[in-house]
């Protein structure tokens, strides 16, 4: 079994991190963030803190260039929008210093009113065919409910930030990204640099989720003490300022209708959603909460409208499968109910409404257009679905990426049996450093030891995407399969990724079975054990994608139990900004995960036939969790995370139902 | 001055009471093993041995180990790789690596004290440790392979 190239450096702490720089002369950041929701910034006095022993650089909006960001806001905005929003920073010759600095920054502020919990219309987004009123009139059962989903925060172990270092006019970033280029181009943008004098390095990360993709003003802060200072300058976000300013899952309000016919098809499906997308937008992949109503199950009538809603919170930010993970849980939720309603296995059911087509495309066939079937099939049959139990729930999911596209190039440079792959992305955790370094082996028939990667490094100037959508591999991996055999020919190859085929659309999918105990007298719920397929094309690294796979499902685990941003609404804060009461699955909460994935190669896809897994394992496992508590105990809970509290709430009223109903 | 023993070597540190041992460790004495990831004792990224106990060295103040024994991540394995991180590569037990040292540091001070731990034993000992990637089932997976070698 090929384990990972970098193993070694990270089991004996060698590998360093953005946060694990220690450079001659280099200074230690910190950021003084709005203690309000909402308010004007009357007055910065930082001549206390300038004056500090250990102070190098303070910078606030009066001696800072006047930057735009997030939409039509500024680096420091004179209005504060959320509390955790930038107003001013310090470099300092150690952490403590800075810290103590940031207290005799003098701050003046004018609270203006604000709204946590409501907010105001940002934008809408409707996908719509058929007729989803014609739909439900020919409907025989109609399932109408309404799901909500919490807030959830990335939390990666590594907080965001990054090392900033002058030479001249030119800029090094060790950044904590997802997204080199994006970093890149966005600081160099943002500093009126060309994009040539700013290098990003990104050698080892420690998690993003989809939260570390674009670039934040840490980094410019960053930048921008540097120069001032003439020194290197490490800014890391500590875990509060983590949770409050650098992005979060948002919190959706999901009502539904679907329609079936008595045999279970699906007549009509419409949903109308509203989610919170914090104080700005931010950009990078977006929330996209229509895409699987429009094309997880084959139905004419679908009507999906989302409306975002701004609030006096951190920005929303993509966290792995977007969008999708809100969705699934309330739509595949609703097809449990819809399965319980008509009476049909919910499995069965899945299966009654499948589409080898992208109803959202134009009816373009997928490709690997049976691999959802085989997931299902393949899921049911390892958790053995038929063996009925008490406590069992299934869910499907699709996942509108994972395909890989263009651009991208890759070099391969090939000399006495050593090859040099040099290719313009990043290693988030998710393994492509060792995949990528497989795929030349192999292509190049020479062991993996004598393949050398570059990788996480903007300098070669060979542009490679942001780890979303779960496309590094299945982008870079064709192009590089090119690469290499030029490479193989000449000695040297340089390859673009191709475009996709035109007629075919690409997704990866998957399914999974859970099964759950419950103790109705507290409410816990335990998760015994998940099984899970997924689509991942042809598997080019079977531990790696296991471990997507059980991280994925672990996540999963704390989306639907215990993840919740907390939000005190009169004071507009949010109170669980840390990992003691952020909770996060630890090492007793998990189930016994299994993979069932197989390797499907998907040639029509690509020539390499490899796609995603990143995201998608987290997709379905909360509707698969919500829809075994169901079967375990008679009771729907629509609202996540799913804790003790809702739980033993609705376990008390299906009590009295069943009482009332007794006597009357 | 505060006398220390990090890895076996004695270092004498001219620090502030206030400095936590993790940042003496990263900042001092240049051991970036340990991570800074809450700096409240709640996630065990920067867990350290303490005179062979593993402790959070973002709670422990640097001047209360005078005297005292400590051992890193960097201390581990004398040149090669200890069992626990030969273990942690073939069972692919973590994903980022953030949260490594410190998964590992738990297991070691257990590991010493139980070469044969029970599953219990094992779970307990890393209840303490977050690891976001959700890399858990293999980390259980790479302490049973050291277990049962």
């Amino acid at each position: 079994m090929t384990t990972r190239l970098e193993g070694a450096e990270k089991v004996t702490g060698k590998a360093r991190y953005s946060s694990d720089l220690r450079l001659p002369g280099q200074l230690f950041a910190k950021v003084l963030r709005s203690p309000h929701p909402h308010a004007r910034v009357v007055r910065v006095d930082t001549s206390r803190a300038e004056a500090l022993a250990g102070v190098r650089a303070v910078i606030s909006a009066a001696d800072s260039p006047d930057i735009s960001w997030f939409e039509d806001s500024r680096l420091f905005d004179s209005t504060v929008r959320y509390i955790g929003d930038e107003v001013a920073a310090v470099a300092a010759d150690s952490e403590e210093i800075a810290q103590d600095a940031l207290r005799l920054i003098d701050v003046t502020y004018l609270p203006l009113a604000f709204d946590v919990s409501e907010g105001k219309l940002a934008d809408t987004k409707v996908q719509e065919r058929g007729n989803v009123l014609t739909g439900l009139r020919e409907a025989d059962f109609v399932v109408e409910a309404t799901y909500t989903t919490a807030t959830a925060l990335h939390n990666a172990l590594e907080p965001h930030g990054c090392t900033a270092v002058w030479q001249r006019d030119e800029l090094t970033l060790y950044e904590s990204t997802q997204g080199i280029f994006a970093v890149r181009d966005e600081v160099a943008e943002k500093l009126g640099v060309a994009k040539e004098k700013v290098r990003v390095l990104t050698p080892h990360m420690g998690g993003g989720f989809g939260a570390k993709q674009v670039a934040w003003k840490h980094s410019v802060i960053a930048a921008l003490l540097a120069k001032k200072a003439a020194r290197p300058v490490q800014l890391m976000l500590d875990r509060t300022e983590e949770n409050l300013a650098s992005g979060n899952r948002n919190a959706t309000r999901q009502h539904l209708r679907i329609g079936a016919k008595r045999d279970g098809t699906l007549t009509a499906i419409d949903a109308r959603i509203t989610f919170q997308s914090g104080a700005y937008k931010v950009g990078g992949e977006d929330s996209d909460l229509t895409g699987t109503y429009m094309t997880l199950y084959h139905c004419e009538n679908v009507r999906a409208e989302q409306t975002a809603m701004k609030i006096n919170a951190g920005p929303s930010v993509a966290f792995r499968g977007p969008g999708y993970v809100e969705a699934n849980f309330a739509l595949e939720s609703a097809m449990d109910e819809l399965a319980h309603k008509a009476g049909i296995d919910p499995v069965e059911l899945r299966l009654k409404n499948y589409t080898e087509v992208n109803q959202a495309e134009d009816n373009k066939p997928y490709t690997s257009a049976q691999s959802l079937r085989r997931c299902i099939e393949r899921a049911a049959g390892v958790f053995e679905w038929n063996r009925k139990r008490k406590g069992i729930g299934f869910a499907s999911h699709d996942w509108m990426a994972g395909g890989g596209w263009p651009p991208a190039t890759v070099e391969v440079n090939f000399r006495d049996g050593r090859a040099e792959v040099i290719v313009g992305v990043q290693d988030i955790g998710t393994g492509p450093r060792t995949a990528l370094a497989q795929i030349a082996a192999a292509e190049l028939g020479i062991p993996l030891s004598q393949v050398d990667i570059r990788i996480g490094d903007t300098q070669p100037g060979l542009y490679g995407p942001t780890s979303s959508g779960s496309a590094t591999l299945p982008t870079i991996g064709p192009a590089l399969l090119q690469a290499a055999r030029k490479a193989k020919k000449s000695g040297h190859g340089r390859a673009e990724r191709g475009e996709n085929p035109e007629d075919k659309s690409i997704r990866t999918c998957g399914a999974q079975c859970v099964e759950v105990s419950i103790d109705t007298e507290t409410g816990e719920v335990t998760v015994l054990r998940v099984v899970a397929a997924h689509d991942c094309g042809r598997i080019i690294n079977p531990l790696l994608v296991e471990s997507q796979v059980i991280g994925g499902v672990t996540q999963g685990v704390g989306y639907a139990l215990s993840e919740e941003r907390v939000m005190d609404e009169r004071l507009g804060e949010p109170l669980n900004a840390n990992l003691e009461e952020y909770k996060v699955a630890t090492l007793r909460d998990i189930p016994e995960i299994v993979n069932a994935t197989e390797s499907m190669p998907d040639e029509e896809a690509n020539a390499l036939g490899a796609k995603g897994v990143g995201e998608p394992p987290i997709i379905p496992t909360a509707a698969a969790i919500a829809n075994a508590i169901f079967d375990a105990t008679g009771v729907r809970l629509r609202d996540l995370p799913i804790t003790r509290d809702k739980l033993l709430m609705a376990l008390n009223h299906e009590t009295v139902r069943v009482l009332e109903s007794s006597h009357a | 001055m505060t006398p220390i023993r990090v890895n076996g070597a004695q270092h004498r540190l001219e620090i502030e009471p206030r400095r936590t041992l993790l940042d003496a460790l990263r900042t001092d004495l240049g051991l970036t093993g340990a991570k800074k990831a809450c700096d409240m004792g709640n996630c065990g990224a920067c867990t350290v041995q303490l005179d062979g106990n593993a402790v959070y060295s973002c709670l422990v103040l640097a001047v209360d180990c005078a005297g005292r024994e400590v051992t890193t991540i960097e201390g581990v394995g004398n040149g090669e790789l200890h069992p626990l991180q030969a273990a942690f590569i073939e069972a692919d037990a973590f994903q980022c690596g953030y949260c490594t040292p410190g998964q590992i540091m738990s297991l070691k001070a257990l590991f010493d004290r139980r070469p044969h731990p029970s599953d219990e034993e094992i779970e307990r000992a890393l209840s303490g440790n977050l690891c976001r990637c959700g890399a858990y089932q293999h980390i259980v997976d790479a302490a049973r392979r050291v277990r049962d070698k």
